[in-house]
């Protein structure tokens, strides 16, 4: 297979491509839609009676602030400019839509992200003008009386709210071993619960959606993600670790706007935040064609910033839009940090990338578990076809660097 | 009437699953309590067999909470057994790394975790803005942010909230408790310092990104170094980290610190009484080097040792041969108490006890925790913050000595004495908390000092970030330990490393001193004895219990219900949802 060939099957890979213009037609139906969803939520009783107007003013932020970011978000959203006007106008109507967020097998680095929320500032206000019902990590009730509040708010949203879920669920040997309030119900009925009354399931950061480090071989107490076990409802993948609160934001604002939930690939995960390549957008690619590599940890390549495939980068494995949105309000990124990618919004990364060193040269546990294995050994499956599709670019783009020099 | 048995689950407010059950007298004093971490991930079994260069990761993952310290200190652990020095920029960058999760936790910690126990926001709506203004002078000389326009946008922001009939995350609080002291002009410069905090903690975490790449989950940290070398190198980089250094230290100094010394005023009949001491023996594992002297021999920001019996006049060198863990009250089997070189990580599940009420209870007498109780040379200890300022004190540090010693004058004069306030006080969960705000305070001026030591190094041509070490020699067999002060305490990572993959892993962490079950000598944990002797003001509201158990920072989450010695829920205390206020 050559470069080329490998390349283009790489970037064909099926659920992972993006639409990015799908024509006139298409956009005034969704337009049409919108417009309906949207004057459907202005005439339902508000549960808050929050006036963004008012909040803008108490936070110091001007109504030209506020069209900024709505015109950002359009864009993260890939919608036309045009959209601006709805996008403003969904976020005047957020606090509609109630919002549950439960902990599992989690680190709470989601819930951390969240806080964190990218700038402008305004993210941080959309997210107390939602209606955030229930987080363990900031609400101010505490056993019985959070019990009772999640009761009460479930009833009370029952059918409207989104049910947020960070951390994986254990249903193997640790099915019993983790459980929620004072009646001891288990991780498993706890999500199974509070799923059933909401509209739509998110599910965020890497454990939530796949397990992540719970469900790394040899996966103790038999960890898996939402969709595993959530059957009937709709369910948004929003991986990494953490995820980013910018597509965390983004993904509730679609779901206002449209009532619906947003287009997903082929692992649930919405296309405006993981139809993007890291290695296609990473600020490094142009080192990666010319054959620039950074060959160990502060090496010269380190100080210039040359491409980090060789240092175990999996950019070119992964979907996610970091290289784009950045992390911390855009203050940096790993790879802007000098460190690679370490795939950590796809499935069971902890087993596959989550290493210094490229696919080839990585020993890492069999997903399996127990049995050691290279990737070579784990035949022509599609990550291993990836990656000796990129090394085989990698050399040949060593091999064009290097002609270089020598003119 | 008989004793009650409290359950408090969820622990809300912390990171974590956590339950807290306990016994309280006819007197509504806390005779007996439990504390169980009701969550297992298996993350020591999982690391077992890796590559020891990608542990660090994977460990990072332990918490995302006091995230990066898990993460270095796992590379630590490896650098260690390898033998391998890093270079002085690498040394200060993961010094100022971890100092930004300092800062950033802290504060996080102190008003949106832990103020909820002291601040009454429903209380806030009453105050006069002007008086309020005015009040904040007692606390501050200059005081951030609460001028009486500021105070009164702050006041009318709640006052909408609130008509809005929604609480969210505020709705089914203790409002009204009457544990809850400060005046409602105190309680809105709390709210506004609660709001702002906030943003704060939004540019405090932007200072781990610019060396991290991100936060939560850094990820520039690697054996032998970092990778961040094209920013440190950039002059525009590291001012970056300085100008937003600048201004957390302003907040610390004018808001967190002024608000500490207002509440400690407030609550100082508590810190004198010593509520919620516990056992009185602080250890530290110590921390932040500031030379580039060999393993654990440089001198560190934070000295080791270990404090007994509130004793400021001796201090015991510590010793990491003599941690050991016992697991007869928790939820693994193992013979005898290990140390974590050879410590087993074994589940045995025994569950809950489930009544005829519906609730599940603790089999106190048998396993009821997933937190191993560490024990060091025969001593249950707490560490922490406080452990931080006590060893500090009793090893007649300078730096420490002065800091704490300021906040005692200061708070001596407040509370009208001719002199300082006794160094008791700090042995309270007054004192836990206060002893946080000291060392933020502290951290902050030292931060100053390395990001300026950082570029002056860079400057004087210095770009060294890594040390090369031959792997497939140093990895055959080797064994190491990663030892430092997190925010929350002690952190020690302890790996063996076997033909290039990790033989055994084991990690004693901040929150396994401080939230273990009983020992196998039946003695309690720092959060379990800290808890015993506590008044609690309304057994339907145990914001007594909150408050002491959030003054540690839990890294686990919990939960807490009330019950009477026979088991039965005193079922009757359904509060409102519909908020008093």
């Amino acid at each position: 297979m050559d470069r080329r060939d490998a390349l283009m099957k790489l970037f064909s890979a099926k659920g992972v491509k993006v639409n990015t213009n799908r024509g006139e037609a298409y956009y005034n139906r969704l337009k049409e839609m919108m417009q309906k969803r949207l004057d459907e939520l202005s005439n339902t009783p508000a549960v808050t009676k929050t006036d963004i107007n008012k909040v803008l003013d108490a936070e110091g932020l001007s109504r030209r602030d506020f069209m900024k970011w709505a015109s950002a978000i359009t864009a993260m959203l890939m919608l036309p400019a045009s959209f601006t006007p709805l996008v403003a106008k969904a976020a005047e109507l957020m606090n509609r839509v109630p919002v549950i967020w439960i902990e599992l097998q989690d680190c709470a680095g989601n819930s951390e992200a969240i806080l964190r929320s990218d700038s402008p500032t305004i993210d941080e206000l959309i997210l107390e003008t939602i209606n955030l019902e229930f987080n363990e990590t900031l609400m101010a009730a505490a056993g019985h009386q959070a019990e009772e509040h999640l009761d009460e708010a479930m009833k009370r949203f029952e059918g409207k709210y989104l049910c947020v879920v960070e951390g994986s669920v254990p249903i193997g040997a640790g099915k019993e071993w983790c459980t929620i309030g004072a009646r001891g119900e288990t991780f498993e009925k706890h999500l199974l619960r509070v799923s059933s009354k909401s509209a739509a399931v998110v599910a965020v950061g890497t454990c939530a959606t796949f397990g992540g480090v719970p469900a790394a071989a040899p996966n103790p107490t038999g960890a898996v993600g939402v969709q595993d076990i959530v059957k009937g409802k709709p369910i948004i993948n929003i991986p990494a670790c953490p995820a980013n609160p910018a597509n965390i934001t983004g993904t509730i604002l679609h779901y206002v706007l449209t009532g619906q939930i947003p287009e997903l690939d082929h692992l649930n995960r919405p296309k405006f935040a993981f139809g993007y390549r890291i290695h296609d957008n990473c600020e490094r690619r142009a080192h990666f064609d010319a054959g620039e590599f950074v060959e160990e940890w502060g090496d010269e390549g380190a100080e210039n910033n040359w491409c980090l495939y060789k240092m175990g980068c999996k950019g070119p494995m992964t979907f996610n839009n970091c290289s784009i949105v950045r992390y911390n309000s855009g203050t940096n990124w790993p790879i802007g940090a000098g460190h690679g990618c370490i795939g950590c919004s796809e499935p069971q990364f902890w087993d596959k990338y989550a290493t210094e060193r490229p696919m080839a040269d990585s020993h890492f546990k069999a997903p399996t578990g127990g049995v050691e294995k290279t990737v070579d050994e784990f035949g022509l499956g599609l990550l291993s076809a990836a990656g000796i599709g990129i090394a085989i670019h990698a050399a040949l783009s060593a091999t064009a660097g290097k002609k270089e020099e020598e003119k | 009437m008989a004793n009650k048995h409290i359950i408090v689950d969820p622990i809300t407010r912390i990171e974590g699953h956590l339950r807290i059950e306990a016994v309280i007298d006819e007197n509504n004093v806390i005779k007996d309590a439990y504390a169980s971490s009701t969550m297992f991930r298996g993350i020591e079994t999982i690391l077992k067999g890796r590559d020891p260069r990608d542990a660090g990761l994977l460990a990072m993952r332990i918490c995302g909470v006091c995230t990066g310290t898990h993460y270095q200190r796992s590379i630590e652990a490896v650098e260690h057994a390898f033998n391998v020095k890093i270079p002085k920029n690498a040394r200060l960058v993961r010094n100022l790394m971890q100092g930004s999760l300092y800062l950033h936790d802290h504060v996080v910690h102190f008003y949106h975790l832990h103020g909820l126990d002291w601040i009454d926001i429903t209380s806030a709506l009453k105050a006069d803005p002007k008086k309020a203004a005015q009040e904040a002078f007692k606390w501050s000389d200059t005081p951030h942010g609460v001028g009486e326009g500021e105070l009164k946008a702050v006041q009318e922001r709640l006052t909408k909230f609130v008509k809005q009939g929604r609480l969210g995350l505020f709705a089914n609080g203790y409002w009204g408790n009457k544990h809850y002291k400060l005046t409602p002009e105190q309680n809105l410069i709390g709210v506004a310092h609660y709001l702002e905090a906030l943003d704060m903690q939004r540019d405090m975490s932007k200072m781990m990104a610019i060396y991290g790449g991100k936060m939560p989950h850094p990820q520039s940290i690697v054996v032998g170094g970092v990778t961040c070398v094209q920013d440190i190198k950039n002059p525009a980089r590291n001012a970056e980290f300085k100008s937003l250094l600048t201004k957390a230290r302003n907040f610390i100094k004018n808001a967190y610190l002024a608000d500490i010394a207002m509440a400690g005023t407030v609550y100082s009949d508590e810190a004198l009484d010593g509520t919620g001491a516990g056992l009185k023996n602080y250890m530290t594992y110590g921390g932040y080097r500031l030379d580039d002297n060999e393993f654990y021999k440089a001198s560190l920001l934070f000295p080791s040792g270990v404090v007994l019996n509130g004793d400021l006049s001796k201090v015991i060198p510590f010793d990491q041969s003599k941690v050991t863990e016992d697991v007869t009250h928790s939820w693994y089997s193992a013979n005898a108490p290990q140390h974590p070189f050879d410590g087993t990580t074994i589940p045995e599940y025994t569950g809950l006890k489930k009544e005829s009420d519906g609730l599940a209870y603790l089999k106190t007498d048998e396993k009821y925790s997933w937190i191993k109780s560490p024990i060091y040379d025969d001593n249950r200890v707490e560490v922490g913050p406080l452990a931080r300022m006590v060893v500090g004190v009793a090893s007649k540090n300078e730096r420490i000595t002065k800091y704490v010693n300021s906040f005692l004058d200061r708070l001596g004069h407040l509370l009208g004495l001719d002199k300082a306030a006794p160094a008791s006080v700090l042995f309270s969960t007054v004192g836990r908390t206060a002893a946080r705000a000291i060392e933020t305070e502290m951290m902050a001026d030292v931060m100053m000092e390395w990001i300026d030591e950082l570029s002056a190094n860079v400057a004087s041509g210095d770009h060294s970030t890594w040390t090369e070490f031959d792997f497939d020699k140093v990895s055959k067999d080797a064994k190491g330990y990663g030892l430092e002060e997190a925010p929350r305490g002690a952190l020690g990572h302890w790996v063996k490393i076997k033909d290039g993959k990790i033989e055994n892993y084991q990690a004693v962490v901040p929150s396994t001193w401080n939230a273990a079950p009983r020992d196998g000598k039946g003695r309690m944990g720092a959060y379990e004895a800290a808890l015993i002797g506590t008044k609690v003001a309304d057994p339907n509201q145990p914001l007594e219990i909150l408050r002491t158990v959030h003054s540690f920072d839990p890294c686990i989450a919990c939960a807490v219900h009330i019950v009477d010695t026979k088991g039965k829920e005193l079922g009757s205390f359904k509060v409102s949802t519909s908020c008093s206020i």
